[in-house]
């Protein structure tokens, strides 16, 4: 009888197997554990390398202003405002183009996108127009949008309403299909009429989809911001960033871009907190 | 009266140039009231076309459906039907989706909730009907389901495979549950399910399908649920020598079946 071999241990930084579970986590579940420490020690790694590379000479300060200089940049404008004009109305302003053109994005794409998903007369209609600008960057139509809008609010709030139409009305369309065919013929089995099933089964189940929707839809909204404020604004984030590069005032464009950010990801969080909320649901089904 | 099916076909027309399904070959049926109906075969038989003709869903291609007299045109209320799964709505809890049916017919929330209530203390849900749903096991989403389907009030009961997806304790528990109902509360019933013991015990009419194309091949009158309803415990209706011997031979045929389709 001979012995069978030994299985080998598995060598350490070979990754045969996925990791023992710990309690609570399920075997094999791909990218599961929790990440906010690594992320705060990601972020804070970023500011003590741009720390030292300001410090220690590395790059001008013309190129790259100090987190120091720029943070004292952003207590200097939060008190004196930046070009006459105070920083939280900055802020007010570009919230209110984004929101504004977002809200108006919401109201029509997320009915238009639900009708696309219904009816075959709307999305033959709606899919050529839509699936053609959708690809064209903001910057490409902005000359259009001037000539036709003229150089006030319209045609900034149109160039950031049309980052945010496309995305938010594609994802209702697809959140049409989120409904499981037994649900819906549940529906019309218990005496639904068409409106009935759309109202009570197809809206609520597409609803994670739309909040997704919503989401990624705002992102492009505030990536729009600065190209939308590039002509004839006198406030906003967006004309903050742009007219402070034309004086080389690196250390406001670095501010202005790190507001932005931070306004943005605040709002995602925001969704996520509705999105837990109102779709608890979600993946559950 | 009751439901009769008459002579109803159903053809897929063809595709990408294979050559049409006939899914359905003139099928004669009647479900009187009172009747427990089973559909039993080989899968591909046509079980769920018929389900979905009687509900609605589909037009036979030639023959009619009737429903006391009145063609079947498209699903309605009163042919409720119960899915083996995913057809509960997770964003509503439980005696919402019990009064799902009742709230489409507009009827006002107290008295729906009543009603629900009094269905879900009869599926031994009492206790749940604040819960969520994908908070509930298996069996006890399936029975939201069948109250959900019963509160329709309908005259006819569909049910495709509502227990195929429960575990053997929970499903011979639930095929109790659904006669006791079936009893008290006298609808007609058109039951599919791939178990012959369930089959035999639940129906009083087997029907037997066979494939290609999809017809009821063997026809039987089962004395077994009235045995069950009448007093005699479950295991000694399916331990006594008629079941067995009548298993055994539908069983046959299905095996016969499946055989000729490999």
């Amino acid at each position: 009888m001979t012995a069978a071999p030994e299985p080998k241990p598995a060598k350490s930084g070979t990754f045969r197997k996925a990791r023992a579970t710990k309690p609570g986590e399920t075997y094999g579940v791909p990218g599961q554990g929790d990440t906010l420490l690594l992320s705060l020690a990601s972020i804070a790694g970023i500011i003590l390398i741009w720390w030292l590379a300001t410090t220690l000479g590395w790059v001008k300060p013309l190129f790259l202003p100090g987190p120091g200089a720029v943070l004292r940049k952003f207590l200097d404008v939060w008190q004196n405002g930046f070009t006459n004009t105070p920083f939280l109305e900055h802020i007010a302003v570009s919230a209110a183009r984004v929101f504004g053109a977002f809200l108006l994005a919401c109201l029509i794409g997320i009915p238009l996108g639900l009708a696309m998903g219904m009816s075959p007369l709307i999305r033959g209609i709606f899919d050529p127009p839509i699936e053609f600008y959708r690809p064209i960057p903001p910057l490409a139509y902005l000359p259009l949008m001037i000539i036709w809008f003229g150089i006030g609010e319209t045609s900034k709030v149109m160039l950031i309403f049309l980052s945010v139409l496309a995305p938010v009305a594609l994802g209702a369309r697809a959140g049409v299909k989120s409904a499981a065919i037994e649900q819906i013929h549940a529906a019309y089995s218990f005496g639904a009429t068409r409106w009935q099933v759309m109202r009570h089964v197809i809206l609520p189940s597409a609803l994670p989809e739309i909040l997704t929707a919503m989401r990624i839809g705002i992102g492009f909204g505030w990536t729009t911001l600065v190209a939308a404020e590039m002509v004839a604004a006198t406030e906003g984030l967006g004309y903050m960033v742009l007219s402070a590069s034309q004086f080389l005032q690196t250390s406001t464009v670095i501010m202005g871009i790190i507001v932005i950010a931070a306004i943005a990801y605040a709002f995602d969080l925001l969704m996520r907190f509705i999105e837990r909320k109102v779709v608890p649901w979600k993946g559950r089904m | 009266m009751g439901l009769n099916i008459r002579q109803a076909s159903v053809v897929y027309p063809s595709v990408d140039g294979r050559p049409p399904v006939e899914a359905l070959r003139q099928i004669d049926l009647d479900i009187e009231n009172d009747d427990f109906v089973v559909a039993l075969g080989a899968s591909g038989c046509g079980k769920s076309t018929l389900l979905s003709l009687i509900a609605g869903f589909l037009s036979p291609s030639s023959g009619e459906i009737l429903l006391d007299g009145t063609p079947v045109q498209g699903p309605g209320a009163d042919r409720a039907v119960v899915f083996q799964k995913h057809a509960l709505l997770p964003w509503l809890n439980v005696i919402d989706n019990v009064a799902f049916g009742l709230k489409l017919q507009g009827i006002p929330e107290a008295r729906r909730h009543d009603i629900a209530r009094g269905f879900l203390n009869l599926l031994g849900l009492g206790e749940f009907e604040k819960a969520r749903v994908y908070n509930l096991s298996g069996g006890m989403q399936q029975r939201v389901g069948i109250a959900r389907a019963l509160t329709c009030d309908p005259k006819v009961l569909l049910m495709d495979e509502p227990l195929g997806a429960l575990d053997a304790l929970t499903r011979e528990k639930a095929q109790e549950l659904i006669l006791n109902i079936w009893h008290s509360t006298h609808k007609s019933v058109f039951f599919i399910t791939h178990s012959v013991e369930e089959a035999l015990f639940m129906g009083t009419k087997l029907i037997v399908m066979s494939p290609r194309p999809g017809r009821i091949a063997h026809r039987f009158d089962l004395p077994f649920s009235r045995q069950f309803l009448a007093g005699t415990p479950a295991r000694t209706v399916k331990a006594s020598r008629e079941f067995i011997a009548l298993r055994e031979e539908v069983l046959e045929i299905i095996f016969s079946d499946e055989e000729a389709v490999a």
